[in-house]
Parts: structure tokens; sequence; C-alpha cells
């Protein structure tokens, strides 16, 4: 019924992903995350309610974040996607990453790399946030474990180690 | 859960889809931000043979103002985000930029287009009872036509909106709101950003002596399609704003609205958050138009 060979089925797309150039043929109905996770083995994205409701699978598309699993692989072809795997940089855990841990904002970790990159996005549009707008901006995120507290600290924390590295960095 | 196949379309032109609806429109389904069809499709409640998919065609997303009275034109695939943040929309329509700040969360703003979610239709959603409390019109094309549809004659059922299967929501058109009118939009929802159970809708002007010369007033979440809630409105037209004069209004509302009850919220209660909703939303309003009214009348 279905020809692999015919586009309206599936087609080869190339996508930046995580600053790597990447081809792969898609089947036109894989949603992003799964391209993500089945096609290009980047599991660090999660796939908790496939609804748009959760957002464990929170992924960057040209810049802004968005529910990988409401997108549809071939949408990506030609543009730039950023995941989990990528904020790590050399290793070195970033501001957000450090802040979960020390401030205990994840436990089980499966709707943590949704949360870095939601929390990540909104610091960067919200420096210097109150606690109530730290609690809004991860109202769209659901966790299962931590009770949210925490992670309401962490974001928090994380906002005041941004100034810090602003005021070092102005300083130098 | 994963799609079902479909043979998808990924035309770069308005001309190109409407040739695509005209042939596949029947059994086909418009893919737009994706936020409302995706989860549909996920759970398999939709199985579209053709998915016609509208992100590429760029010709759709623009916000168009033209000086003085002019009504503002938005292209249906202009994101939800992109309202939010246009400073042209914050100036003519800041009860548009109010609303879009309400509609689910940034990563489903990034995505979510004004034509998509007025052509979803959910009783629950703020955009379609927005449109209606700014008396929008919305633009659709098919291959052989193109039709201009009154706001009051576009949302037909839940989910169900007049446009055909082979017509196209290119445009919607609405006028901007004057200087001195007031607005707000409130809604009460589980979390920030959830579906509402209520919301209301205010726009008023105030008459100089205070008291409101005009009113409209929308609600949604309150029946299959957004209510204009004439009898609140008339209620309070003329009136000073007082405690009374409120809970007056509240209980007119309450009693205008025909929701349906189920698991997130009963009958009773949503008749009653309509009230309580009114009560607040035009004393915002108010506020606003006082805010407004001073300012104008401070500009050297």
């Amino acid at each position: 019924m279905t020809s692999a060979h015919d586009p309206c089925f599936a087609r080869p797309i190339s996508l930046t992903v995580n600053a790597r150039e990447r081809s792969v043929v898609a089947s036109t109905r894989r949603t992003l995350a799964d391209l993500l996770r089945e096609d290009l083995g980047l599991t660090g994205t999660h796939i908790g309610c496939e609804q748009g409701v959760c957002g464990a699978c929170t992924v960057k598309v040209d810049g802004e974040i968005v529910r990988s699993c409401l997108v549809l692989g071939v949408q990506c072809d030609g543009r730039s996607v950023e995941t989990i795997e990528s904020v790590a940089l050399d290793g070195e855990l970033s501001i957000e990453q450090t802040a979960f841990w020390e401030k205990h904002g994840l436990q089980c970790g499966f709707c943590t790399p949704g949360l870095i990159l939601t929390v990540s996005d909104f610091l960067d549009n919200n420096g210097d946030p109150t606690e109530d707008e730290a609690r809004e901006a991860i109202s769209g995120n659901v966790c299962r474990c931590t009770g949210y507290q925490f992670i309401v600290d962490a974001v928090l924390d994380a906002a005041a180690h941004r100034q810090d590295a602003r005021m070092t960095s102005e300083e130098s | 859960m994963k799609p079902p196949i479909f043979r998808y379309h990924d035309p770069r032109t308005i001309d190109e889809t409407v040739a695509l609806l005209a042939e596949y429109g029947d059994e086909g389904k418009v893919l737009a931000g994706g936020q409302s069809l995706m989860p549909l499709l996920n759970l398999r409640l939709a199985a579209p043979v053709d998915l016609i998919d509208l992100n590429r065609v760029a010709e759709m997303t623009y916000i168009r103002s033209s000086l003085g009275d002019a009504e503002l034109r938005l292209g249906a695939m202009t994101r939800h985000s992109h309202a939010e943040f246009s400073g042209e929309i914050g100036r003519r329509l800041p009860l548009l930029s109010k609303a879009v700040r309400l509609i689910g969360h940034t990563a489903i703003r990034n995505r979510g287009t004004l034509g998509g979610s007025l052509a979803h239709a959910d009783p629950s959603a703020e955009l379609p009872a927005t449109m209606t409390a700014l008396d929008a019109t919305i633009v659709a094309r098919s291959a052989s036509s193109s039709r201009e549809i009154a706001i009051d004659e576009m949302f037909e059922m839940p989910l169900v909106t007049s446009l055909r299967p082979d017509e196209l929501l290119v445009e919607i058109r609405v006028g901007p709101q004057p200087s001195h009118e007031g607005s707000a939009i409130l809604e009460v929802a589980r979390r920030h950003g959830d579906f509402a159970l209520v919301g209301v809708i205010a726009r008023v002007m105030l008459a100089s002596d205070g008291s409101l010369e005009s009113v409209r007033l929308v609600s949604f979440g309150t029946g299959p399609v957004p209510v204009r809630l004439e009898r609140t409105a008339q209620a309070l037209v003329g009136q000073h704003l007082s405690a009374s004069i409120l809970d007056e209004a509240a209980g007119v509302a309450s009693a205008e609205v025909r929701p349906t009850g189920d698991g997130h919220g009963s009958e009773p209660y949503r008749r009653s958050v309509t009230g309580v909703l009114v009560r607040r939303a035009v004393t915002q309003a108010v506020e606003d138009a006082i805010r407004r009214t001073d300012q104008e009348g401070n500009t050297p």
C-alpha cells in the first residue's frame, strides 16, 4: 500500500541537530521526538504523553522551544534542532543543570531534559524572575517526583548564577 | 501512540494549497501549528487520508495595518508568540495581546497559529471568543472563490466551523480598538496554561461622567460556541460601576449562559464562575479604560 519511495509517505531530509548535519530518510508521519530518538539515537528527549501536555519532549527548533511530539520530523528539513544533548558543553554542566543538581530539582530525571530547555529559554528572556514567574514558567512541564518546589528553587538559583556570570564577564 | 498513515503534502503557496484542498479536502485535513491536530493524530482520534501542511506557505504569516482606523489584517499562519510580542498588536489590539498570553505555554505559542485556533473552534479556547469580542471577519479561499465570513457565522458547534472542506482560512481582519476603550480577558483553569473551564472577555467605553457608555461581553467554556452576553451587557450600560451593579450583572450572566457540565467543571460551577469573572473582567476593563483616558488627557 505505501511505497517507501513515494514522497507522500517517506522522504530524505537534512537537518542540523546539535550543530551537526544529519541526513535521514523519514516517514512523513514520524514525529520529531521519534525521529530524534529512533532514527538519530538521541534518547535524551523523552516522550511522556504525546499530546503536548507534559513537556518532557521539549526541544528547540530554529532557536525556539517546541513540543517535539507535536512536530513532524519532515517539518524540520533544512532546520536546526537542539536537544538536551547539546547542553553540557564539553562535559561541563550548564548553569541550569548545576542548579537542578544542587537544589534537588530532579529525582528520576524523566522530566528533566524538557525542563532544562524550558528553564534555559525562560531565563534567556527573564533575567530576574520572581518566584511566581518561575512557577508559572514551569507550569507546562509535569514532574511526578519532586513536588515542584525544588524545581522552582533551581530556577531562581540558576537566575542568580546567570547574573553572577554576567557581572563577572562585565568586570573582566 | 503514533499518527496513522496519511499522504503528506507540503505546498509552498496558497494557490497550491487550495488546489490540494479541491482534490483532497473531503477526507483531508490542513495542518497549521499542530498544537490541536497533532494530539488528535497521536491519539488516533483523527485519521485524515491526506495531510496538507501549511508550515511552508510563507505568504500566510503577516501582520498588516495601515494608519488611522483601518483594520488590521492578520495572516492565518501568524504564530501566537508572534502576536504576543507584536508592538502593532499591543498598540491597536491590546485585547488580542492579552488573550494570546493566556494560550497554553511558551512552547505551544511558538507553534500554534491564529488561524489554526479559529479553524479548530474549541469551545474552551481563548481566540475564538476574543475574535468574537473584536467582531473580526474571517477570509476564506478555495480554488474557485474567496469569501468573507462574519465571526458570528463562523463557529457552529464544538470543533465545527462554517468552513467548507475545500476552503482555507487565510486571513483575519479586525478593526483597531478605540484608544479610550478598556478591555480585559480572564479565565479560570486548573493550571495556568490549561484549557479554560470558563473565560470572560470585557470591552468597555466610559462616558465623560464615568458611567458605562458601551459594554461588550463574551464568554467561553460556557456552551458549544463563544457566547455574547448581551443581556448582561445591557444591564450594565448607562450605569456607574458599583458593587451592587456588578452583583446584578453577575447574576444575569450566570443565567444567560448554558454551559455543559463535565468532569472538569459541573454546570452550576461554570454558571457561578461566569458571574464571578464578569464581575472581575468588567472591573478590570473599567480600570483599563480610566488609565487610557488619563494617558490620553495627559499627552501634551
